[in-house]
């Protein structure tokens, strides 16, 4: 066989046992609202392991960061700081969301607002500026599918089929088996990645240099400012990595489909135990930057950073590694795709449309509503990605800055009981705002400081403030109190 | 009824890490000493991952300890 019929066999074998895992993970199970969402709040450690992993490595994750370990440098580390952060911060904030989830049956973000805040204009808010920053997030996934699958299948499929094949099938498994699924494809995904990681972080050196300290050492001594902050930029040093340490970490458990997990967990405990477990899977990224600090070396000059991870693998493996790579990135593209397509269709259909368009909609008439909004989710995100342009990325950022803004609101929701709605509305505004202008005029880094971070400050002082001018908290309907209705 | 606030202790244990991978990054960002092959900056965040979750799982068992039902509060 042709090395590219061999590669292919191996992705298209990947990404169809992945497929059928997911649909035989969720057979037989009644599929209604709270199921679909939030797996009926049943999961335990292992499945609420494999979803958040499943979420966490992104194409960003793969590709990204061993992209920017070869365009960028010393920077790239700030990714091994925050998301063992974002985990220490898990471990504190995910058990109170948790409780109030079961409490008060939510299965979204904005449903922790409404309830929390009592004011439906705020969660509708919250819903649209999640929907807003996910659909960019959705398209780079897509748009990743499509990079991988075409240099892994040496150009036989190109960008936009596989981008269609990706969609189309996980559009059928959300459909079919929501949450559920997604978390069941995550264990083929996952494993793979987890080899593939390993074998292309040990092995790259290994042929190449003789071994990662070898490696290392002749990359510093070639390039010598390579592996420091700032590397190869100019702005990215170590006030910008404080900052955007600081705003990741915060920020991570503010995506609305990363939030949502949270509602899956069977108790609070069993998030307590991934948080103490998942630091030590982001090891896995530590092989994936050896790949990208060895392409630097090895295939200089690539005008995409993030081809770099494809580009050194075609150099050192076999064709039929090559197509394991590109199996497992397909995945690692579709299963965070899943999530988040999951995540916005449910926000649209339960936090946007009932409660502003039709209110007397039935739980299973929102399930059914958010089921066909997955599906034009889907063809959207997919006409924007096959024509779509570079401005996705820095759309993204904006995005981060964006669903970071909903920190304070959930934080002094959660352990303050003074937290008004003017207050965590108006921080909330300001922060959104203040996140998009400074990005969109260019102006991130601010005086070194990631702009996200500097709207973040801005908003938690306003909605402090605020809180703390605006009526007495007792006004709230929600509010925590000491006949602790809330808590 | 437990107290949804994790304890001061656990607080201080979660601040650990933030300290040792965020606000102390100008004392480690350099190459020398290479460590295990490592440069220093990498050496150090690798141990800082293992310990984080280290952290986590005392604070893990401090937090369960104070759950346990019709156990008095510290």
């Amino acid at each position: 066989m042709s090395a590219t019929a061999v590669s292919l066999a191996a992705i298209l074998l990947i990404v169809a046992g992945g497929t059928a895992i997911g649909f035989l993970g969720a057979a037989r199970r009644r599929m209604n609202l709270e199921e679909w969402t939030v797996g009926g709040r049943g999961f335990g450690v292992a499945l609420v392991f494999l979803l958040t992993a499943g979420e966490v490595y992104t194409t960003f994750a793969f590709l990204g960061a061993s992209g920017w370990a070869y365009s960028r440098g010393g920077p790239t580390l700030y990714i091994l700081a925050y998301l063992t952060l974002a985990y220490v911060v898990s471990f504190f904030l995910l058990p109170a969301i948790w409780e109030a989830g079961h409490r008060h049956g939510m299965q979204t973000q904005s449903d922790f607002f409404g309830t929390r805040y009592g004011n439906r204009y705020l969660a509708a808010f919250v819903s649209l500026v999640g929907i807003a920053s996910l659909v960019p997030y959705l398209d780079l996934q897509l748009t990743g599918v499509g990079i991988i699958v075409q240099v892994a299948s040496f150009g036989a499929i190109g960008r936009t089929p596989a981008m269609a094949a990706a969609t189309v099938l996980l559009v059928a498994f959300v459909f079919a088996g929501g949450v559920r699924a997604v978390a069941w494809v995550s264990v083929v995904k996952d494993a793979l990645v987890l080899l593939a990681a390993i074998a292309i972080g040990i092995g790259v050196p290994l042929i190449h240099f003789g071994g990662i300290g070898a490696m290392f050492a002749a990359l510093a001594h070639a390039h010598p400012r390579h592996l420091t902050m700032p590397g190869a930029t100019t702005g990215l040093g170590h006030a910008w990595y404080v900052s955007t340490v600081l705003l990741t970490a915060l920020g991570f458990y503010m995506w609305p489909n990363v939030f949502a997990a949270t509602f899956t967990a069977r108790s609070a405990d069993a998030l307590r135990r991934n948080a103490v477990l998942m630091p030590l899977y982001s090891l896995v990224l530590v092989f994936i930057f050896f790949a990208g600090f060895a392409a630097v070396l090895i295939v200089p000059g690539l005008a995409d950073g993030d081809l770099a991870l494809l580009a050194v693998v075609r150099r050192t493996f076999p064709p039929w590694f090559l197509g394991v790579v590109g199996g497992a990135g397909a995945l690692t593209a579709m299963v965070p795709a899943a999530i988040q397509i999951l995540t916005a269709a449910t926000l649209f259909a339960k936090n946007l449309f009932r409660p502003l368009v039709d209110p007397a909609l039935s739980d299973d008439q929102v399930a059914r509503l958010a089921r066909a909004t997955v599906v034009v989710l889907g063809l959207l995100s997919l006409a924007l990605a096959a024509f779509g342009s570079t401005t996705l990325v820095s759309l993204l950022l904006v995005g981060y800055a964006g669903v970071t803004q909903f920190f304070p609101g959930v934080v002094l929701g959660l352990f303050w009981r003074r937290a008004t709605t003017p207050g965590v509305f108006a921080g909330l505004i300001a922060g959104v705002g203040a996140a998009v202008l400074l990005m969109l005029m260019r102006h991130d880094p601010v005086f070194g400081l990631n702009a996200g971070f500097v709207a973040l400050c801005l908003n938690f002082l306003i909605a402090v403030a605020v809180s703390l001018l605006s009526a007495t908290a007792a006004d709230s309907p929600a509010a925590p109190s000491r006949s602790r209705a809330w808590s | 009824m437990p107290d949804r606030k994790p304890s001061a202790g656990s607080l201080l244990l979660g601040l650990i890490p933030f300290v040792a991978m965020c606000f102390t990054v100008p004392l480690w960002d350099r190459i020398d000493p290479m460590l295990l092959g490592l440069p220093f900056n990498l050496f150090w965040l690798i141990v800082w991952i293992v310990l984080s979750s280290l952290c986590l799982a005392i604070a893990y068992r401090r937090e369960s300890g104070r759950r346990k039902p019709g156990e008095p509060r510290p």
